[in-house]
């Protein structure tokens, strides 16, 4: 079966769309599926350091598109997990140096050796966006449960159904449930009740996510982490799978901990 | 640009060959392309962009007398008329009077942010208006959905029109010269009717009991 394409992009910066990506590459690298990360944010690129890849880059996507090298000269296995590659972006160009061709190109390379293919797409609605969009299978849409995030997500949905990539599967991400509790953030209902798409994720607000991007090892691996779980459960449900939600109220709470203790002592 | 009429593929080619055959003319030049009567679906509309932005070129507008190609071009971001409907500066008087029933598009979707529908005539939608995305009728407006967006209609001057939706929650409400903003703390979402009252902007609830 050929390899799907698919792209993580959100509209708005900053909301955890590289975070995303190198995080479902590496749960679906950890199922024993084969995985391509491609970084589309040419000029800006940040995939390689959440994946702890930096210095091992030689060729980059440019190169592969201008014909300095061939495709698999630039991909770049990780650390970790053997099944996963990264295809870097390069630092020193800027969008126009690809175009929306060479990406479906460039997938349609890679199609028939691996079973997933995820595109890092840049922030924005412009070239790099289209560039990211253009080979996609499915479109995976990152936000955060803020006004500014939601009002970009609505657009990037719109534009995706208008290049007919739809319909956008959404990713809520850094989610507080305590906040959400005290009425003081929007809650995923809120979100889903505005955007009217279908949700693949739902990813709490973890600590270990800034540790584990500063380390340049992808949180799925620390199986503690409830981010890590999260992303799990999406790359699971990308397979097929039918993963139900955890419940969203904040199991933390020491009044539910007190509770539990409780009825696990009443038992 | 003015492409002949005939097969889309042919036309397609003929636009294509012409840029190359003048590149140094084009060459950064934002294009606005006549497609007559060619109704286009998004894809083929999306791909002549990328091929035009890949020759260094923009697509900037579309012009069509096809309704579909209008609104496909529209959905990506491209202008469809080469001057803009909403008039400078507020009210201006009607040349023609729009006539009830005359002249409305029907758009059954969800218009999301940064989508802009602009209609000389009366624009019904079956759907939600998010916010960020615009209406701009000549006529009313009227939406089987939530109104979040912003809506302008009469945009050509007529006083009596009106905006109606079953969430009447807009971010802006402009009637003809008068604008209007949704109160902050609203009740419980209710079918509303909008429209100009003695100078002013007015939203009544509909009520099926009353009058």
């Amino acid at each position: 079966m050929p390899g799907k394409v698919v792209t993580i992009t959100s509209g708005k910066g900053g909301v955890g769309k590289t975070t995303a990506t190198a995080n479902i590459g590496a749960a679906l690298a950890s199922y024993s599926q084969k995985v391509v990360c491609v970084d589309a944010d040419i000029g800006l690129r940040n995939l390689d350091v959440v994946l702890g890849l930096e210095n091992r880059i030689v060729y980059d996507l440019v190169d592969v598109v201008e014909g300095r090298c061939r495709l698999r000269q630039a991909m770049i296995r990780d650390k970790h997990l053997g099944d996963l590659f990264l295809i870097p972006a390069a630092q020193t160009r800027d969008k126009s140096a690809v175009s929306p061709s060479d990406m479906v190109r460039l997938c349609d390379e890679l199609r028939p050796d691996y079973d997933w293919i995820l595109i890092d797409s840049p922030a924005g609605i412009e070239r790099g966006f289209r560039n990211a969009i253009a080979p996609a299978d499915i479109v995976l849409v990152v936000t955060n449960p803020e006004v500014s995030a939601v009002r970009d997500a609505d657009r990037i949905i719109g534009l995706i159904e208008a290049e007919e990539k739809g319909p956008a599967r959404l990713v809520i991400n850094r989610l507080k449930p305590e906040m959400v509790r005290r009425g003081d953030m929007l809650s995923a209902e809120d979100v889903l009740d505005l955007l009217a798409v279908e949700l693949i994720g739902l990813i709490p607000e973890d600590e270990h996510v800034v540790m584990s991007t500063n380390q340049g090892t992808p949180i799925v691996l620390n199986g503690k982490s409830k981010a890590g779980q999260a992303f799990r459960d999406i790359a699971r449900r990308l397979q097929g799978e039918q993963v139900p939600f955890p419940p969203l109220e904040d199991q933390n709470s020491i009044f539910k901990r007190v509770s539990r203790l409780f009825r696990a002592g009443g038992n | 640009m003015i492409p002949a009429d005939g097969e889309w593929d042919e036309v397609h080619k003929a636009i294509l060959d012409h840029i190359d055959e003048q590149r140094g003319f084009f060459q950064g030049a934002r294009l606005a392309l006549d497609l007559g009567n060619h109704a286009l679906k998004a894809a083929e509309l999306g791909k002549l962009r990328d091929e035009i932005s890949e020759r260094g070129l923009t697509l900037w507008a579309v012009l069509s007398n096809s309704p579909s190609t209008e609104q496909t071009a529209q959905t990506l971001g491209l202008a469809t008329r080469l001057t803009k409907l909403r008039p400078e500066g507020g009210t201006r008087p009607l040349e023609t009077t729009l006539h009830s029933g005359e002249n409305a598009i029907l758009v059954r979707r969800t218009l999301r942010s940064g989508f802009s529908l602009q209609h000389p005539g009366h624009v019904i939608v079956i759907g939600d208006v998010n916010p960020g995305a615009e209406i701009i009728a000549g006529g009313d407006v009227i939406v089987w959905g939530r109104l979040r967006g912003m809506v302008h209609a009469g945009a050509l001057g007529d006083e009596d029109a009106v905006v109606c939706a079953l969430d009447l929650a807009p971010t802006q409400l402009r009637i003809s010269g008068q604008i209007a903003t949704t109160p902050q703390h609203r009740g419980k979402p209710q079918p509303e009717l909008a429209r100009i009252k003695d100078g002013r902007v007015v939203a009544e609830i509909w009520n099926p009991k009353g009058k």
